[in-house]
């Protein structure tokens, strides 16, 4: 069985057609992945799916059951994490681990071995008797997921969790994921980081509403058409401004201190010593394999 | 454009911010990192004037941020880490608003401004209600309002969190054009490919410096092939990778 099922979905706000004709399907245990832009439709299609937001066209099927119609069976079987995750500011941290596992009706045995797990990757541990509102802003983020994740549904939708996380934190992070889904739970994640859009098993790429692809990181990035060639220089912003005039500006994506070249050919050795003579600053030029991010840039074009 | 010596903040016994010096030159980029909780904001907050340090000297243009809090407040930009417009106004008029805290006119405000919205796609959505915007577009309105009064220090606390890959790139092109003006800009991030773009970064754990430099001399200083290493080898967490 899937775990959730959604045939030609389509949701509109007014006029506006947030979503349109979105097909997909997660199977159990899975990490599935929602890429795409901002603005794209990815948190009307997590709330669409969390049974709080009415569609228009289409159907969603979650762990078998309708969201149209039955939405409390759902909802009694899913956790949820919204972009903005309300938690007690009143409350220190220790008591909203607490708070939140009483609501999901978690038993201490349970909840302790859990807390254990996610002061692990949040390193609050040494900060449980803090006022949630005098955390600093990752560590709020880092407190919410783990409130969220202090209980174990059969499916579990994370809308952004890693905004703000540092990268050390979200290494961790995602390795709680990979625990979870190794205990059969299946995530449905969105992120705008594509080192994790990597991490996925499967992802799906959303874009003005549409599905534009779907598929694994491999398949996704398979499909790319034509080479790819990192450049540096010490003075990259000079480097960007020439081969802009080499290549044209679509073509060019900064990478930190690399530059990535899109190009339909493969560039002759010609071409690069020609480049290197004209611009000696200039210092390497290779081809390399497109990653999750190169992909993700050239089809927003 | 901005000194610090022997800054700290203390909140009771607990230390946030201990014993910064900087020293950050006109029309410099110049980035925090830091796991969370490090100290950034609340050593922006301090070089902003929102937040009265514990010890230490703040000097904004050589004068000193206390004794000239109202002189300096003109002369800076903060982009907070925490979405602070009116989810209930439109774009247009939390834009308004901004020009109205900082008492500059609107119309040539907005016009002066007019290449970045375009360049961010808000021409467009100018009369959406603030909550109805995407957070990454959120995040957008809320660069643009800090630079309302044309502010020669900008501070951006992670403004690229929630921001997708290509509209990240937008905002550095907007952070560079910025700092090519003259403009002095602070901002801080947890994309380490960001940190390649800052002229010097400081790397802050539990509130203390660790390492402070041009990020190409920190590379070939820890011998780490780009930031993401440089930072997780300064941090004593090498083993961590995605
Ligand atoms: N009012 C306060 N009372 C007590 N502790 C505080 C207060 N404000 C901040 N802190 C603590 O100071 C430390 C630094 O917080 P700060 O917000 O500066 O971190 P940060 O580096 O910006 O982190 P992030 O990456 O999560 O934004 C944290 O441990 C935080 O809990
Ligand atoms: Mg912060």
């Amino acid at each position: 069985m899937n775990v959730l099922k959604i045939k030609e979905l389509s949701v509109r706000y007014g006029s506006v057609e947030a979503l349109s004709e979105v097909d997909l399907e997660v199977q159990p245990a899975m990490v599935y992945g929602i890429i795409g832009p901002d603005g794209a439709g990815k948190t009307t299609l997590m709330r669409s799916i969390c049974t709080l937001l009415p569609y228009q066209e289409g159907s969603i099927e979650v762990l078998g059951y309708d969201a149209a119609s039955q939405a409390k069976e759902i909802r009694a079987r899913i956790g949820y994490m919204p972009q903005r995750f309300s938690l007690y500011q009143d409350l220190s941290v220790q008591q909203n681990l607490r708070f939140f596992a009483r609501l999901f009706k978690v038993n201490h045995a349970e909840m302790l071995k859990r807390r254990e797990q996610l002061y692990k990757f949040s390193r609050l541990e040494p900060f449980a008797k803090r006022l949630t509102g005098n955390l600093s802003g990752g560590m709020k983020q880092k407190l919410a997921l783990s409130c969220a994740l202090i209980h174990t549904p059969e499916l579990i939708i994370l809308d952004e969790p890693t905004f703000g996380v540092d990268p050390v934190s979200r290494v961790e992070f995602w390795q709680i994921l990979h625990q979870l889904k190794a205990d059969g739970i299946s995530i449905v994640v969105s992120t705008p980081y594509m080192d994790e859009a990597s991490q996925c098993d499967k992802i799906v790429l959303l874009h003005k509403g549409r599905v534009i692809g779907q598929g694994s990181p491999a398949e996704t990035i398979s499909g790319w058409k034509g080479k790819l060639y990192s450049l540096t220089s010490r003075d990259l912003q000079k480097l960007y401004a020439f081969l802009q005039t080499k290549a044209g500006k679509d073509n060019l994506q900064l990478f930190g201190s690399e530059i990535h070249l899109f190009s339909e050919q493969e560039l002759s050795s010609d071409k690069i010593a020609d480049w290197q003579s004209e611009f000696p600053e200039l210092e390497s030029c290779v081809e390399i394999k497109p990653g999750m991010e190169d992909v993700f840039l050239r089809m927003m074009q | 454009m901005i000194h610090t010596s022997h800054l700290v903040k203390q909140f009771g016994s607990f230390k946030a911010v201990d014993e910064i010096n900087l020293e950050i030159g006109r029309g410099e980029i110049f980035g925090f990192l830091g796991a969370n909780g490090a100290g950034k904001t609340t050593t922006i907050r301090m070089l902003c004037g929102l937040l009265k340090p514990s010890s230490g000297e703040i000097r904004i243009d050589n004068l000193d941020i206390i004794k000239h809090s109202e002189q300096i407040k003109h002369k800076l930009g903060y982009m907070s880490q925490k979405f602070s417009l009116y989810p209930d106004l439109k774009a247009i008029e939390n834009l308004q608003f901004y020009a109205g805290i900082y008492r500059v006119s609107f119309e040539p405000a907005l016009k002066r401004l007019e290449p970045i919205l375009e360049q961010f796609g808000l021409s467009s959505i100018l009369k959406t209600l603030t909550q109805d915007l995407p957070m990454g577009y959120k995040q957008r309105l809320s660069l643009v309002a800090a630079l309302m009064h044309d502010p020669p220090l900008v501070f951006l606390d992670e403004p690229t969190s929630g921001v997708d890959p290509q509209a990240r790139r937008e905002f550095w092109q907007v952070i560079n054009d910025l700092a090519q003006s003259g403009k002095t800009i602070i901002v801080s991030t947890h994309f380490m490919d960001e940190a390649e773009y800052c002229h010097r970064v400081i790397i802050m754990q539990d509130g203390r410096e660790v390492a402070l430099g041009n990020p190409a001399e920190l590379k070939q200083e820890y011998g780490s092939a780009n930031m993401q290493e440089l930072f997780l080898k300064v941090l004593g967490v090498s083993d961590a990778k995605l």
